[in-house]
């Protein structure tokens, strides 16, 4: 199964993934900033900033793409319960 | 309702307070109580080039806003509106605001515009100029710059800070606040107010430790004259006190005490003996793994909500309780529903218990622990009645479990 290496700047960790995982799935285990409320991308309280390999993360879904526009969420930002890695290098932060 | 006084009051030259006091509030937010009231702290800083409104009122004291607003100035010169927090409290006038001052630039975090949204109830009332703020970013108002500090969860996402360098004045948002209401203003005016700046802290910004921390990170380093919060003194006399003490508040007390190791907390109630005999043995299993140290507790022993200080610093806990007319006991749910006080997003949580007839109390307790936001890696344990040899070894077995989880480093299976 493909594989995929994410980093949580502010807490400066880096996990190896399988594909598919969302980020929800390990930021908590890690400890990274991203705060969660929904868990179902309706509230955008998971906000993240990708600092990098937004091109590894699998296309937002209609859903997703709804919210940010309703959060006027600047370009390079998804909702941490929705965005699935597909493999590569990915950086995220708390936005 | 506009008070007998409705003028504004000069923090600083060109600075106003032009808030209001609320000296009959008793009860805020539901969860926190007021000895005298609070205020709403709203502030202007006049530039050669502008004025910037910062932050507002609760809508039922719009008029003392209002009133303090235009004493200081017209509509036509405010040129920007910073919004450091949308909380009803503090945005209840805004939508007004806005309508009077439509020219306005608002200026708000990045994470406030879905709330401003659902604030302003529809689209078409969005302001037609608003952008969003981080660290690094500023306003000119002429003579005058507002800088931002982005500082998420003090105490909802969409909280900031605003700097005035010129001046040193931090216009802080809830962070720094209290319920506390006195026209005096000034905290080397209105007396000892240590109990309810004390009591804000642990009610609203404790659950957000980490974040208060990252807070002070950016503002420890500013040169202060005077923090102005969003509730309660304005605070011109020895302002870094209050940073100091935040950071006291906001810094994990039990590092020496811990030593490095993770630890772990067993917490039990037992009417018969059985889920004590289970703890004991949760404890046992657990201590065979190096690295971690365990403690017991009865929780018949001590006021539930004692044991959150304790919960705070520790890496885990999992918590015994026998089932009782189909449900854990009250003391679980009291020390349960006291840890909102708290952050624990991410700790190890777990159940377990012994039963007479249903046992319904730890799967009822999982439940609530990952409503809490714990992660429950390892299934809880239920015994009928007295445990056996076996059902005592499985207890040793699922206390390791938890002890591993705790010290390895962090899996997918978790």
């Amino acid at each position: 199964m493909p594989k995929a290496k994410v980093t949580f700047a502010d807490v400066d960790v880096t996990l190896t993934v399988p594909a598919g995982t969302r980020l929800i799935e390990v930021s908590e285990k890690v400890g990274a900033g991203i705060t969660y409320g929904c868990r179902e991308g309706e509230c955008a309280t998971c906000l993240t900033k990708v600092v990098s390999g937004a091109e590894h993360l699998a296309a937002p879904s209609v859903l997703e793409d709804q919210v940010l526009k309703d959060s006027f969420a600047p370009r390079g930002h998804r909702l941490a319960c929705q965005a699935q890695v597909l493999g590569g290098e990915i950086v995220v932060k708390p936005a | 309702m506009v008070s007998s006084s409705s003028r504004a009051i000069e923090i600083a030259p060109g600075i106003h307070w032009v808030g209001a006091f609320d000296s009959d509030l008793r009860s805020f937010d539901l969860i926190l109580r007021t000895a005298n009231g609070t205020s709403y702290n709203a502030y202007t800083v006049r530039g050669e080039t502008g004025v910037a409104v910062i932050d507002t009122v609760k809508e039922s004291f719009a008029g003392d806003f209002f009133a303090r607003l235009e004493s200081v100035c017209n509509y036509g010169e405010i040129t920007t509106v910073v919004v450091n927090h949308l909380e009803p409290d503090h945005s209840g006038a805004l939508p007004e605001l806005l309508r009077r001052a439509p020219q306005a630039e608002v200026c708000l975090s990045i994470r406030a515009p879905l709330m401003l949204k659902a604030l302003l109830r529809s689209a078409e009332t969005m302001p037609r100029g608003f952008r969003t703020v981080t660290t690094g970013d500023s306003v000119d108002l002429g003579g005058r710059t507002l800088a931002f500090l982005h500082t998420p969860y003090l105490h909802w996402p969409d909280t900031q800070c605003t700097y005035l360098g010129e001046l040193g004045i931090l216009f802080s948002g809830d962070v720094f606040g209290c319920h506390f209401c006195d026209p005096r203003l000034f905290n080397d005016r209105v007396g000892d107010f240590r109990f309810s700046f004390e009591y804000y802290y642990g009610h609203i910004m404790r659950p957000f430790r980490t974040h208060v921390a990252k807070a002070l990170d950016l503002i420890e380093p500013l040169d202060l004259s005077i923090v102005a919060p969003a509730h309660g003194p304005v605070l011109r006399h020895g302002p870094r006190d209050y940073i100091k003490r935040y950071r006291e508040l906001a810094t994990a007390r039990l590092i020496n005490e811990a030593g490095g190791e993770k630890t772990l907390l067993v917490f039990y109630l037992s009417a018969y003996g059985n889920t004590r005999r289970m703890a004991d043995a949760v404890r046992a299993g657990a201590e065979t793994v190096d690295g971690l140290r365990v403690s017991l507790y009865d929780l018949e022993g001590v006021e539930p909500s004692s044991f959150v200080d304790l919960i705070e610093e520790a890496d885990g806990f999992a918590l015994g309780s026998p089932t009782i007319n189909g449900d854990g006991v009250k003391p679980v749910w009291d020390l349960l529903s006291s840890l909102t006080a708290i952050g624990v997003t991410g700790k190890l949580g777990a159940a377990f218990g012994s039963y007479g007839w249903s046992g319904e109390a730890v799967e009822m307790i999982e439940h609530r622990l990952r409503g809490l936001k714990f992660r429950v890696p390892v299934s809880g344990l239920k015994v009928k009645l007295a445990p056996t040899d076996a059902e005592l070894t499985q207890c040793r077995d699922f206390g390791r479990q938890l002890a591993e989880t705790l010290t390895r480093p962090v899996s997918l299976n978790d």
